[in-house]
């Protein structure tokens, strides 16, 4: 059974937080307690991915209506806590999925939402 | 409606009904006998056989609810022709087993699932011994009710979910006990199995460290079906005795699981306190007698005595913890110990009930609360004094629809000798109440207004 592991928090202000000045291409620090937790999860042998977004002043969001793109500056809803990264993983059951989120460092301040993960159907390459 | 009846209607009152042969319409009809005993055993095993089931299938509610409603359809075909199983637990649970496996069967989806059963079942029987009073089946029913009740599901689904399987009570039953629309609550059932099964919700009692943060949820979810025992809201027994019998015992099955946790044992001195009055709580008319009406020595004296020991080891159990332990069980049982103590009504110490109550009204603030503490400062200090509380607690309009205002304010009014104020609370009392007994016991009162 996999989880999606989603992170929220309140977001680090641009010009203190680590993401969002570095040069492209080079992936900032990160601190220990995100280190140590990532390496849990995968000394337990359940993790299965996991990503940091960037802060979401650099999110974009794209609707089609009737035919026509819109695209707007931010991230889907404004509130106080938003979307900062996320981990999928692999655990037998619920229980299992949140003693592993209540380790997460977010947790602390911020929260976790756990969702099931359902999967989607790849339809076969053509030809 | 009898058992069977209601056996074969349950799911289809939950989610649109697929094909539902043979529990339609049995014919021949059963004979009154297999009526009986089918009815007794959907009283008795239900929420066991289920738990068991729910277990042989991996977690999944609905596949064990379709295949419990599918065996107690098969023993009304099979129990007029062939008798009543000596063990009917075991005979629903064996045939509800089968009937699970036929139809994982006719599903090719499920075809994996299907090997794994198959191996594990291959050949058994449900015996006797499985389904004895100690060993598996406990142990499935704590599972169930630990699932039933996980955090993860919204406090009203728990009490709902766990009042359907583990107390085989049908959705306007629940509903009511809810004061909801039936509807609202068969969506909260359907709800409430789904996410169990979308986020694997596990079918165990928790582990460790999750143990204690569990226990409020199973704890409020089982005074809710002794309630549901003990006040039944509608139907011909006001007692429904089998429903207590099954909150105490789980109650008691939960405090020996954890007896550090004082708020187990104040939830079962309270049940057992408030079980022992059961006898002299229906008149002999069939209506409730309150409980300064009530014949004391027909109170349970085992009980009462069994209430006041538990009692103790409750606040035992507070007092080895540092925090302040003393919940809203362990006060509620000292209230009923309280009517307890003494075998003369006039006795009781109503201004340490209303004391005790101010108490529960600071851990617990609820408007049930202020309507019994109006109640005992009516008997401490005079009617009038009551009657001030409950009309303020009228005004606040949280109790609307709630039928138990009503008929106090109907009491003071009565006691106060305003009679045409107090008959038209009985008259509102009544519209609300869908219980005979208490029905009765309304009308009594309106008819002494009006003499």
């Amino acid at each position: 059974m996999r989880y999606m592991l989603l992170i929220y928090g309140e977001e680090v202000q641009q010009d203190e937080g680590p993401s969002g000045n570095e040069p492209a291409g080079e992936a900032p620090e990160i601190s220990p307690p995100w280190m140590e937790y990532t390496g849990w999860l995968l000394r337990e042998g359940i993790h299965t991915a996991g990503e940091r977004l960037a802060t979401s002043s650099s999110a974009t969001t794209v609707r089609v209506r009737d035919g026509n793109r819109l695209i707007t500056d931010g991230p889907y809803a404004e509130t106080k806590e938003v979307l900062g990264g996320y981990y999928i993983i692999e655990c037998d059951n619920l229980d299992e999925a949140l003693e592993a989120a209540a380790r997460c460092p977010a947790a602390f301040g911020g929260s976790i939402e756990v969702r099931p993960i359902i999967g989607m159907p790849v339809p076969a390459p053509a030809g | 409606m009898t058992s069977a009846e209601r056996a074969a209607e349950k799911p289809a009152a939950e989610r649109p009904a697929p094909e539902r042969p043979a529990a339609e319409r049995p014919a021949p009809g059963p004979s009154a006998d297999t009526n009986a005993a089918i009815e007794r055993a959907y009283r008795d095993a239900y929420g066991a056989v289920l738990a068991t089931l729910i277990r042989f299938l991996g977690g999944d509610f609905d596949a064990a609810e379709e295949a419990l409603a599918d065996a107690f359809a098969t023993a009304l075909e099979t129990w007029p022709r062939d008798g009543i199983p000596a063990n009917p637990a075991a005979w629903l649970t064996t045939t509800g087993r089968n009937r699970a496996l036929d139809r994982i069967r006719r599903d090719r989806r499920q075809a994996e699932k299907l090997v794994l059963l198959e191996r594990e079942l291959a050949g058994t029987e449900v015996t006797t011994m499985q389904l004895g009073t100690e060993g598996g089946l406990e142990d499935d029913r704590l599972r169930l009710i630990f699932t039933c009740c996980h955090p993860a599901l919204p406090l009203d689904a728990r009490v709902a979910l766990t009042l359907r399987t583990l107390g085989g009570l049908t959705t306007p039953e629940i509903a009511r006990a809810f004061l909801v629309p039936e509807a609202t609550l068969a969506q909260r059932l359907v709800r409430a199995k789904r996410k169990i099964r979308q986020a694997a919700i596990p079918y165990r009692v928790p582990l460790g460290d999750q143990l204690p943060e569990r226990l409020d949820g199973v704890l409020a979810t089982l005074y809710l079906v002794f309630n549901e025992g003990y006040l039944a809201s509608a139907g011909e027994a006001a007692v429904r005795h089998d429903l207590c019998t099954e909150a105490i015992r789980l109650a008691a099955l939960v405090a020996d699981l954890m007896p550090d946790r004082p708020e187990t044992h104040g939830l079962l001195a309270l049940l057992l306190l408030q079980d022992s009055r059961r006898e002299a709580r229906v008149g002999a008319d069939g209506s409730i007698a309150l409980l300064e009406e009530q014949d004391r020595t027909r109170w349970d004296r085992v009980e009462i005595t069994r209430g006041f020991e538990t009692l103790d080891r409750g606040f035992a159990a507070a007092a080895k913890l540092s925090h302040a332990s003393v919940g809203r069980y362990l006060l509620q049982a000292s209230i009923a110990a309280e009517h307890a103590r003494t075998i003369d009504g006039s006795e009781t110490d109503w201004r340490a009930i209303a004391t005790l109550y101010e108490a529960l009204a600071r851990i617990d603030p609820s408007p049930i609360v202020e309507l019994n503490r109006a109640v005992a400062i009516a008997q401490a200090d005079g009617p009038a004094a009551g009657l001030g509380l409950l009309d303020e607690l009228a005004a606040g309009g949280e109790l609307a629809g709630y039928r138990l205002l009503p008929a106090a304010r109907a009491d003071l009014l009565r006691r106060l000798g305003r009679l045409p104020e107090a008959a038209a609370e009985y008259q509102h009392a009544l519209g609300l109440s869908d219980n005979d007994a208490e029905r009765r016991f309304l009308q009594r009162r309106l008819a002494e207004t009006r003499r």
